[in-house]
């Protein structure tokens, strides 16, 4: 069912004497049911001004898969696409027929043209590559891309680096955002992808991902980092009162030889921080061009759709350019006329009058079935119309569950065809 | 609040636990199954804390109080067992973010006072609770260690019979429990190091469980075996698998198997339900279609059997909850307590 659907189906139910629309008013009318507009995926996908596509929401809406699904499409229809997925499942890599992702972009085999494209392409494949994010190998590669082999060797083999880069919670955005510049950089320059479509991280806030560059600069302007390496640069400025205090509390904390450590760590970093944050600030810049499109992606839950409309002012604040909404997982509208309480009212009818006969309580069973299934499906609409109502200029696309999860190209295939029909 | 009457509730299969930790993938209803099972713990006169961790007040939501503070507030009343000897206790909830949490570190376990001041001006609080990766989960966790150590001595605040945490997802389990190991293998020594290595020893102990809530899907039952896999690697003790959302079984086994293959007796069907009063023509479409759905429906519960199948061989005590149609308010919370309650979990 589409959103579309409903909500004409909710504006021919609700009265509508007495109501008079306030030109002035800002947003919609308390009640006044709104149709979301459709999002164009295959508009979106076949815009060569469309360069980046960031699919973000929260954890276990279907991010990943509808970042090769889009992915997929973009490619078939013509696009050179490379899709950076965070982590994913084993199964979708393999889905993509790569048995292992890493953090070079593989071919992906066994795409093939979609009707009408391809035939100016002479017999070549479509052009469709896949990576995964390695947090460590491209915090290791930034390392060794920045200094001499000396010092990088030095920060590699520091103990506080290699927690930072392998296993701390946070590093995984600043990656993120590394390999995405780097990506586009790649890009710019030889002609590879003229499409990249990122799946953010499965951040505890999921707005990790857009904080990460102006994290990163406050952390190498923030007064406490300054202090940290001020043994290295000459500390007389910074002997301000308060100075003795704040050491000694650190060291009471952690101890004279960890501040030491971090100190080291810092100070070989900092030369490399600085080059760092130049580029994560640029990739802010790129995220904000008009050849960025960020996709919300959200399933019909409370959680998930307070999430994506978190998000969604998120991005309009920060001025990201948002594409739309992507509802995954909607339950299919359960078929004929008969109400959720209609079928439950029969449903204990026939179990009364018929105590005990197994094909009554068959239809019956059946009859809850169908009672469920409508009331999840009324609970659904109702919670897209909500969101629809405080964000009535959101385009939205709704895609209905399916019974089994994606195994291979074709099903990614079919989500594609999914999320393009609207 | 109804009273479950049931009359044989199982012996809790964690008597030794008093730390929870529940987790799961996102979107399966970790949060939930952690609200029914503080609620659940709380019966026979159990004072238990639900904890928060990821900033999302959660709870405050699912329990319609206002958002909470940084300070442990009573807010629902256990389970009520019927037949049992004590009345219930109270839930307690906690929303632990990192920056009151290192304040609350700092002068619990230093005395800092003016210096900690100090800390705040030099942007140490703001290092320490958004831009370094990783100290955010060591405050969380010393936060949940310092109400778990509570022995009920006068100065030291309210001891809990049992405390719930709702833990950050699967995939990040193991690492936001071992982050003191990470911490204890950088400082080498300090008091840092011997906060880290309590912490550890806690968390590692009897008296801690990691719970993992799962779905009857492909992905998310991956993810819990990948999650177990971890978690004993890791040496962290692993709890039971709850398994949510689970479909009610209103069909039999031979008619999942008819509707399947599409044999289903749709003229006595239609009978059926003239006899209970719905309106139908003679070749009503809509029969057909409640066919369809019990098609659907029959498919789906065979990919649950399957996944149901994997999880049993997990080797770990699993629990399942029902999908409640209408969405989960605070009744509904008690309806999963108690279902959780039956089945031994707490």
């Amino acid at each position: 069912m589409t959103a579309k659907k409903t909500g004409k189906r909710a504006g021919g139910k609700l009265p509508r004497q007495g109501t008079t629309r306030s030109r002035t008013r800002v947003g919609p009318l308390a009640g006044t049911p709104h149709v979301a507009p459709t999002l164009d995926i295959d508009a979106l996908l076949d815009d060569c001004g469309t360069e980046i596509i960031v699919c973000c929401g929260a954890g276990g809406v279907g991010k990943t898969t509808t970042s090769a699904a889009l992915a997929l499409r973009a490619a078939e229809r013509g696009r050179r696409v490379v899709v950076l997925t965070i982590d994913p499942a084993r199964r979708l890599a393999q889905s993509m027929g790569v048995e292992k992702l890493d953090n070079t972009p593989r071919q992906v085999q066994g795409a093939k043209w979609a009707r009408g494209f391809g035939g100016a392409k002479g017999g070549e494949a479509p052009h469709l590559y896949a990576m995964m994010l390695d947090m460590k190998r491209t915090f290791d590669e930034v390392v060794l891309s920045g200094s001499n082999p000396q010092k990088a060797q030095q920060i590699l083999s520091n103990p506080f680096y290699i927690a930072l880069s392998s296993s701390f919670a946070g590093t995984q955005e600043y990656m993120a955002m590394e390999k995405l510049g780097q990506l586009y950089r790649q890009a710019q320059a030889d002609g590879s992808y003229d499409l990249i479509v990122v799946d953010t991280p499965p951040s505890r806030s999921a707005l990790d991902f857009l904080d990460a560059p102006e994290r990163l600069s406050s952390f190498l302007d923030g007064r406490f980092i300054r202090l940290l390496i001020a043994p290295a640069r000459g500390p007389a400025r910074l002997m301000t009162a308060g100075l003795g205090l704040f050491t000694a509390a650190l060291n009471k904390i952690l101890g004279a030889a960890f501040l030491t450590d971090v100190q080291t760590f810092i100070a070989a970093l900092d030369t490399l921080f600085g080059g760092f944050r130049v580029r994560a600030e640029k990739t802010f810049a790129l995220l904000q061009a008009d050849g960025t499109a960020f996709l919300v992606i959200a399933a019909p839950e409370p959680d998930a759709l307070r999430e994506a409309a978190y998000f969604v002012e998120r991005l309009g604040e920060d001025q990201m350019p948002l594409a739309g909404l992507v509802v995954n997982r909607a339950s299919p509208a359960p078929p004929g006329k008969l109400s959720a309480d209609e079928a439950m009212t029969a449903a204990t009818r026939l179990t009364r009058r018929t105590r005990g006969k197994a094909s009554a309580a068959r239809t019956a069973g059946l009859l809850h079935l169908h009672a469920d299934r409508t009331r999840l499906v009324e609970r659904e609409a109702q919670l897209r119309r909500r969101f629809a109502a405080a964000h009535p200029d959101v385009p939205t696309v709704v895609v209905p569950a399916l019974s089994t999860d994606v195994h291979d190209l074709a099903g990614l295939r079919r989500i594609g065809a999914l999320l393009a029909e609207g | 609040m109804p009273a479950h009457s049931k009359p044989d509730w199982p012996k809790p299969d964690w008597p030794k636990v008093r730390l929870h930790v529940v987790t799961g993938k996102g979107g399966t209803g970790k949060s939930t199954v952690a609200a029914a099972l503080a609620l659940a713990l709380a019966s026979h006169g159990n004072q238990v804390l639900l904890c928060e961790v990821e900033g999302r007040q959660g709870i405050a939501r699912m329990f319609d109080v206002d958002p909470l503070p940084y300070e442990e507030r009573q807010i629902a009343t256990g389970l009520t067992v019927s037949g049992a000897p004590r009345a219930p206790g109270s839930v307690y909830a906690l929303h632990i973010d990192p920056e009151s949490a290192l304040m609350d570190y700092l002068s619990m376990f230093y005395r800092l006072g003016r210096a900690g001041r100090a800390l705040d001006r030099f942007g140490v609080t703001e290092f320490a609770t958004t831009i370094a990766p990783g100290v955010r989960d060591v405050l969380l966790t010393g936060k949940v260690y310092e109400v778990a150590r509570r022995d009920g001595s006068r100065n030291k605040g309210r001891r809990y019979d049992a405390i719930v945490l709702d833990a950050p997802p699967t995939g990040r389990i193991a690492q936001f429990l071992g982050v003191n190991q990470e911490l204890a293998g950088l400082a080498k020594v300090g008091p840092v190091r011997n906060q880290a290595d309590s912490i550890m020893t806690l968390l590692r102990s009897e008296r801690t469980a990691v719970h993992l809530v799962t779905v009857l899907e492909e992905m998310p039952v991956q993810e819990t075996a990948d999650g177990l896999d971890q978690l004993r690697k890791a040496g962290l003790p692993v709890g039971g698998v709850v398994v949510n959302l689970v479909r009610r079984g209103d069909l039999e086994a031979d008619d999942l198997a008819a509707a399947r293959a599409g044999t289903l007796d749709i003229a006595a069907i239609a009978a059926d339900l003239k006899g209970a009063g719905v309106e139908i023509d003679a070749e009503d479409p809509f029969v057909e279609a409640l066919a369809d759905e019990a098609r659907d429906h029959a498919e789906r519960r065979g990919l649950e059997d399957t996944q149901r199948a994997l999880i049993e061989d997990l080797g770990v005590p699993t629990y399942e909850l029902p999908r409640l149609a209408t969405g989960v308010d605070l009744g509904a919370l008690y309806e999963l307590a108690a279902a959780l309650k039956v089945q031994g979990m707490a």
